[in-house]
């Protein structure tokens, strides 16, 4: 039962679980919260603008964003950003996109879309004389919204801004899918090294049917380094 | 630089000796759905069970329920996933252990009970959440009225409290169907990772991805559909409806 429990390889590995891992987790929490606040909002006011295709693009991409689960976003944007990358810097091939860029952009995008929400539900929360208020003093859309509506929008909103920060900080697991070293990839990796035996086992356990080796070169569309390979295999 | 896009690739025989890829698409439809149902009824029955726990009178009920709450809401997913594959299993004797690790289609087994587990606490916060939305009078009623608490919470509270909550138990529903993504790190070929070997076998990335992201969305359609209509059968008489409550932070 317990007695094979080594509690000390904690105390051990702590400076690599938190200066690596944690550090990951961390970072990518915060950049992935701005960002995603950033262009949540932008999403917000382009699905309450009076143009109808601003609206109906940004609740289209919203409504896809999440009907979607996390898992298989991270690995839409982890095949689609080199591509997408490539075409808009010309290049014959797509471009190599590091795991952290491409997580990052992952998780803006995709908490975008629920900051979205949380954003609108706040702009509807303040009374629309406001807004005829800032442009009956002669301000414009865009000082309307960042000096009048906006900030308190985000004041009322707050709470559920938090929440959802605290979700985005958990999800940030996943990475683990993509062998990106953040907490939990830096945790499992040293499950591996000092229990080698045991994850062998219980890998060939799940994955009953093995999998034809891939054929090389050809039409893969980026090119495999080695922290490639989703690690569940 | 041009991708090669190939959507007759569906129609093609995979290597995995199930058919064609739509064959493997179709299996990773149907362990997505047989997931996300199993446990969505663990979720409904424990949650509702946590969450009338949560605002009985029993004060350590109600600190077992809490705490229950709090731990598989606060613990990632993914990190719960893999305490019930690789870590739970040691915790038994070893005979139990062994055989647990043995057990054909232990992921699933695994992704079931995990799944269940984590949805019931969000299932349970909702379900408190809409009993605590009656006003007060409504269990003092039941007791004058010389009703047990348990007969209180089952002819009184709780019809009223789940029909408030149906909308965001649509979308704990959602969640689950999505969330049982999460079971493919622990070997589960559901939806996305049969996908993802469809990408790894045949290399057309983004036809792989675009169907499943179409099966989830015609998933979730149904789901809200159904609810939809559900939600209007069992509209308490007299109320507005469940009105724009408060927009949810979650998944």
């Amino acid at each position: 039962m317990l007695t094979g429990f080594d509690w000390d390889v904690i105390r051990r590995t702590a400076p690599y679980l938190f200066r690596e891992g944690m550090t990951f987790t961390l970072t990518l929490t915060a950049l992935a919260m701005t960002g995603g606040i950033v262009f949540g909002t932008l999403l917000a006011m382009m699905r309450l603008a009076s143009y109808r295709t601003l609206s109906t693009a940004a609740s289209g991409y919203v409504n896809v964003m999440r009907s979607t689960p996390l898992v298989l976003v991270i690995f839409w944007f982890y095949f689609l950003v080199p591509w997408i990358g490539g075409w808009l810097l010309g290049a014959t091939r797509p471009i190599q996109v590091g795991a952290f860029l491409s997580s990052l952009i992952t998780f803006m995008m995709f908490e975008a879309a629920y900051y979205c929400e949380i954003m609108r539900a706040g702009i509807q929360s303040i009374p629309r004389g406001q807004m005829w208020a800032g442009y009956a003093l002669g301000l414009s859309y865009w000082q309307t919204m960042g000096q009048i509506v906006l900030p308190q929008a985000f004041r009322n909103m707050l709470p559920v801004l938090l929440t959802q920060t605290i979700i985005l900080f958990q999800d940030t697991s996943l990475v683990y899918v993509l062998s990106i070293t953040d907490f939990l990839g830096a945790a499992s990796k040293i499950a591996q090294r000092d229990r080698g035996g045991l994850f062998r086992d219980q890998l060939r356990r799940v994955e009953p049917r093995e999998a034809a080796p891939a054929p090389a070169g050809g039409s893969e569309p980026v090119a495999r380094d080695s922290g490639r390979a989703p690690s569940w295999r | 630089m041009k991708y090669n896009w190939n959507w007759g690739i569906f129609w093609q025989l995979s290597p995995d000796g199930r058919g064609t890829y739509l064959d493997t698409l179709i299996a990773g439809l149907g362990w997505t759905l047989a997931t996300a149902l199993s446990a969505w009824v663990i979720a409904l029955i424990l949650g509702i069970i946590v969450g009338v726990v949560r605002t009985t009178p029993v004060r350590w009920l109600r600190l077992l329920g809490d705490a229950w709450v709090e731990v598989f809401r606060n613990v990632p997913l993914l990190v719960q996933m893999f305490l019930w594959f690789f870590v739970f299993p040691e915790l038994l004797p070893a005979s139990v252990g062994v055989w647990l690790k043995q057990l054909p289609r232990s992921a699933f087994y695994t992704a079931v009970l995990c799944l269940g587990l984590y949805t019931s606490a969000r299932v349970a916060e909702q379900t408190r959440a809409g009993i605590q939305s009656l006003a007060r009078g409504q269990r003092m009623a039941g007791i004058a009225l010389g009703l047990t608490l348990p007969q209180t919470y089952r002819f009184v509270l709780l019809p009223m409290a789940l029909r408030i909550v149906m909308p965001p138990l649509t979308s704990e529903f959602l969640n689950v169907i999505k969330n049982s993504a999460v079971a493919l790190t622990i070997g589960l070929v559901e939806l996305t990772a049969s996908a993802r070997s469809i990408q790894e076998f045949s290399f057309q990335v983004f036809e792989a991805f675009t169907a499943a992201t179409l099966i989830y969305m015609f998933l979730n359609l149904i789901v809200v559909a159904g609810m939809r209509w559900l939600e209007k059968r069992v509209a308490i008489p007299g109320l507005i409806g469940p009105g724009q409550a408060m927009p949810q932070a979650g998944h």
